[in-house]
């Protein structure tokens, strides 16, 4: 068993996990923080999407003993029943949703393309790198690593548009 | 409740609540990730142990030895399960072949073992250290190969009789003057939900508790009960949230015979995940076909003779695929035939898939009927309606459809669309380097209604509470549930909670064959008529008379609350809605037109959907938010079945090659644009109480067609064998 510390959505924690330990496992398993999901376990789905450091990624292909010292935000983190993140809240609005469980995957990379697009950082379909425009395209291509099979897909993209026009505001 | 004759004007028809667009009331809990899903049950089951499947390495054939020792010897190791420690196993109703296999094997990744560790790494571990030396004894796996080999199934079933005819189809065929007469092929299909099969299973003495993801409750506790050779009573099934099911999910599987056994072995709850590579091969897939559509029809496309055959294939004991089914019904014609034909194969089980036979029948069908419009010269949308019959064309007048607007869905789609704009002849349109063309379809799909129960009650403080094992698999139930619940006892939406997916609640229709929103609506309408009278009792008014309003029960000048009257022990009624023959008096489905709009690149031939939209009439459309997504996301299933989706067979070793997410592709955000979506008027009195039909399939059924359609008059290239790759429209552009 490794020690790690771990800051999970802002609460630091000194844990032990056996080195072959996802980080996608320890949050559900060890932590009990079951609303990241398990769709694939190869990173082909993009339901156990996080963010750490600021960073979506694929939380089933990294060990959580890599993470030590490091900052993870998950989709409890972002918000609550009684205090919905504004993404979560549109998400709702639009019914960005069917089964749900591809949806806290989905709701981490819709709030992490938006901070991407206004970083300026390009995607395969930016047509002009040194000015990044948030279109559906730009959205569509960027949230293509979270798949849903029920496809809400046109009603996640309304979401994301939905979250942006009020952050613009 | 009975329900035998069509429903007059009921407390549905005030539409204050039902009828109107509503955000699900379990949203919160899914955009929080609260929502507790069958592996996530720390609460019910903490310090459950992980077991982990191991799948048969071979199709068909025997374990001539199976060594345990390193597997048992590895760290963590609490059991494992095996057909030679497991006891003796039933086999369940909805099952073809045993879940727990050995020593004889059925198909290739059967469930062999179940490892199980103390921890999920453990598991996984050790089950790499299981074993078995197999007697491979070969098998067949290749349909089209089997196709000379396949006999008519046997009579019964979802599909109807495997063979029907009326008039003469081969000599009005002959004589037509204009003939269709063509093959087409659809390949497997999976499922594909984002949440795997899973379970998690406690044992209290006898009594046995499954958290599990699972469609149909009581079906499957059923089945947990046969294979298990336990009482009913001792299984409880809990099932409230559920990641996806599309028919994977509607019988037992092996997750939870497994999680059951495992949890018997090692005396404490244990959970089982199928890991995303095992679930092509462990469990069902939609069957592969290979179809022959004939239509015979005069000069200006009025269809004479239809005629549609099907093979496919499955284990021994299975089902055929009934992709004819939809041709007995969407059109007219005085001479028909259907016929399905099934061949063994000794590939995994094929089963349901969301809209089983419609979904792949119409994308033979509907593919025949553009083929017909351009050999007529009839625009296809016209074709359609001039092939229009509202009735039963095999049982004639005498059995009319309880209703059908597929004609307005043609026509209203098609105005929506802007399908004037579409070039009659292929290959006209250029946008830069895309090739453009449209498509059309129709949509069908059979209604089909269940035997549903559910109880409802008041509580002190006014809240109306409604239990049922109806299983919501992101259809919306909870919210339609709440909707009826609200509508019926005169409360807001926010005074209902509605509690699913428990087999300790009234039976439901469950989920599948888009059967569930309308069945399991009309047994919550039954149930809150009974509350409406034993309320009314109590008030000492008459139920007839009294209006349910506000969270008042109103007579005349009096009214008193519901709270009030429910007391501190609340009241509560239960009843079920059971059908009467009305669906054998009418003919009941629903309908719709899809139109899709490509673009195919003039060098690659890399397709790519630019616009989808339909209009659907499925009777009262309950929560248009919920129904409009059900409907999206099937036309996205169909664009996938259309463009990518084929489980590719190893026909030496008989399996599923590309048994994963990275390799069976489905569609992603950047395939699907904006898709519209149309809700016809439509009341339909003869399908239940809350004129409602099934919604949840409908919009699968043709969608693939309508995007075939539109990559043909782009491109003027028609491939008849799905999926339609780049490669094989660039090898068909270089002939």
């Amino acid at each position: 068993m490794i020690p790690v510390e771990l800051t999970v959505n802002g609460r630091e924690a000194h844990l032990q996990f056996d080195p072959r330990t996802s980080l996608l496992d320890a949050l559900r398993e060890h932590l009990h923080l079951t609303g990241t999901k398990k769709g694939c376990d190869h990173g082909q789905c993009g339901a156990c999407t996080v963010i750490v450091e600021g960073r979506r990624i694929n939380s089933c292909l990294t060990l959580a003993v890599m993470h030590d010292g490091e900052a993870i935000t998950t989709i409890e983190g972002l918000g609550t029943p009684d205090k919905l993140h504004p993404m979560q809240r549109a998400f709702i609005t639009h019914d960005g949703y069917q089964c749900g469980y591809c949806t806290p995957g989905q709701i981490c990379s819709a709030v992490a393309v938006l901070e991407e697009i206004e970083a300026g950082i390009p995607s395969h379909v930016t047509d002009d790198l040194d000015k990044v425009a948030l279109t559906d395209a730009e959205l569509r291509e960027r949230m293509s690593g979270n798949i849903c099979r029920c496809a809400a897909y046109p009603n996640i993209i309304a979401a994301m548009n939905d979250v942006a026009g009020g952050a613009k505001a | 409740m009975k329900f035998d004759t069509p429903a007059g004007l009921n407390p549905i028809d005030k539409g204050r609540v039902v009828g109107k667009a509503h955000d699900r009331i379990d949203g919160a809990a899914k955009v929080t990730g609260t929502a507790p899903y069958a592996y996530e049950r720390h609460d019910a089951a903490p310090n459950a142990a992980y077991g982990w499947m191991v799948g048969s390495g071979v199709a068909r054939g025997r374990i001539a030895a199976m060594d345990l020792r390193a597997a048992e010897a590895a760290p963590g190791v609490l059991g494992i399960v095996t057909h030679a420690n497991a006891g003796k196993l039933g086999k369940g109703n909805m099952n073809t072949a045993p879940l727990l296999g050995g020593p004889q094997i059925d198909h290739y990744d059967q469930a062999v073992a179940l490892v199980i560790a103390d921890t999920f790494e453990n598991a996984r571990d050790a089950a790499k250290l299981v074993r078995i030396d197999y007697t491979s004894e070969g098998g067949k796996f290749d349909l089209a190969a089997e196709q000379a080999n396949a006999v008519k199934p046997p009579e019964g079933g979802f599909g109807g009789s495997p063979d029907t005819a009326v008039g003469d189809f081969d000599g009005a065929f002959a004589k037509a003057a204009v003939k269709v007469d063509q093959n087409y092929s659809t390949p497997d299909h999976s499922h594909a939900m984002l949440e795997p099969h899973a379970s998690t299973a406690a044992w209290n003495g006898d009594k046995l508790t499954l958290w599990t993801s699972n469609q149909m409750i009581a079906w499957t506790v059923g089945d947990v009960a046969k294979t298990l050779g336990i009482p009913k009573a001792n299984v409880r099934l809990v099932s409230p949230y559920i990641g996806g099911g599309f028919g994977a999910k509607l019988f037992l599987r092996a997750d939870a015979l497994l999680a059951a056994l495992g949890a018997r072995q090692v005396g404490r709850p244990v959970k089982v995940a199928l890991a995303r590579h095992q679930i092509p091969n462990n469990t069902t897939h939609r069957p592969a076909t290979i179809q022959r559509i004939r239509i015979g029809a005069d000069k200006d496309g009025v269809i004479d003779a239809i005629g549609h055959e099907v093979w496919s294939g499955d284990l021994p004991g299975g089902g055929p695929e009934t992709a004819a089914q939809q041709t007995r019904l969407l059109y007219r014609g005085a001479n028909r035939m259907t016929a399905h034909r099934l061949a063994t194969l000794n590939l995994p089980e094929g089963n349901a898939m969301r809209a089983p036979g419609e979904a792949v029948g119409l994308l033979a069908l509907e593919v025949a009927m553009d083929e017909l419009a351009e050999a007529c010269g009839v625009d296809p949308v016209e074709l359609r309606i001039r092939n229009d019959v509202q009735y039963d064309p095999e049982a004639g007048t005498q059995r009319p459809f309880s209703s059908r607007k597929l004609v307005e869905c043609m026509r209203a789609g098609a105005e929506r669309f802007g399908w004037n704009k579409r070039q009659e002849k292929p290959g006209q349109v250029r946008d830069g380097r895309w090739m453009v063309g449209m498509g059309v379809a129709s949509a069908f799909r059979n209604n089909l209604v269940g035997k549903s129960g559910a109880r409802i009650g008041v509580d002190a403080k006014g809240q109306v509470i409604v239990e049922t094992d109806m299983t919501d698999i992101g259809t919306g139930s909870y919210t339609i549930i709440a909707q009826t619940a609200a509508e019926m006892m005169g409360v807001p939406l926010e005074a209902v909670t509605v509690r699913l997916g428990d087999s300790r609640f009234p039976v439901s229709a469950g989920s599948g064959g888009q059967w569930g929103a309308n069945s399991s609506t009309a047994g919550v309408y039954a149930a809150a008529m009974a509350l409406r009278a034993k309320l009314a009792e109590k008030a000492g008014y008459s139920v007839d008379q009294a209006e349910f309003e506000e969270g008042l029960i109103r007579h005349e000048n009096k009214s008193q609350t519901l709270a009030a009257l429910a007391g501190r022990e609340g009241i509560w009624a239960e009843d079920s809605i059971e059908f009467g023959d009305l669906d054998k008096r009418y003919a009941q489905a629903t309908f719709g037109a899809h139109f899709c709009e490509v673009g195919v690149d003039m060098d690659t031939a890399e397709v790519r959907i630019r616009r989808m939209g339909g209009a659907f009439a499925a009777g009262r459309i309950l929560n248009p938010k919920s129904a409009r997504s059900q409907v999206i996301g099937a036309m996205t299933m169909g664009a996938g079945s259309a463009l990518m989706e084929t489980l590719d067979v190893d026909t030496r070793f008989g399996f599923f090659v590309n048994h994963d997410m990275a390799e069976y592709l489905v569609p992603v955000h950047a395939d699907i644009p904006e898709q519209d979506v149309l809700f016809i008027e439509e009341l339909d009195d003869k399908s239940s109480p809350m004129k409602a039909k099934g919604v949840g399939e409908l919009g699968i059924c043709g969608a693939g067609a309508a995007v075939a359609n539109a990559i043909y008059n782009a491109t003027g290239i028609r491939i008849r064998d799905y999926p339609l790759t780049i490669d094989k429209l660039l090898k068909a552009r270089a002939a």
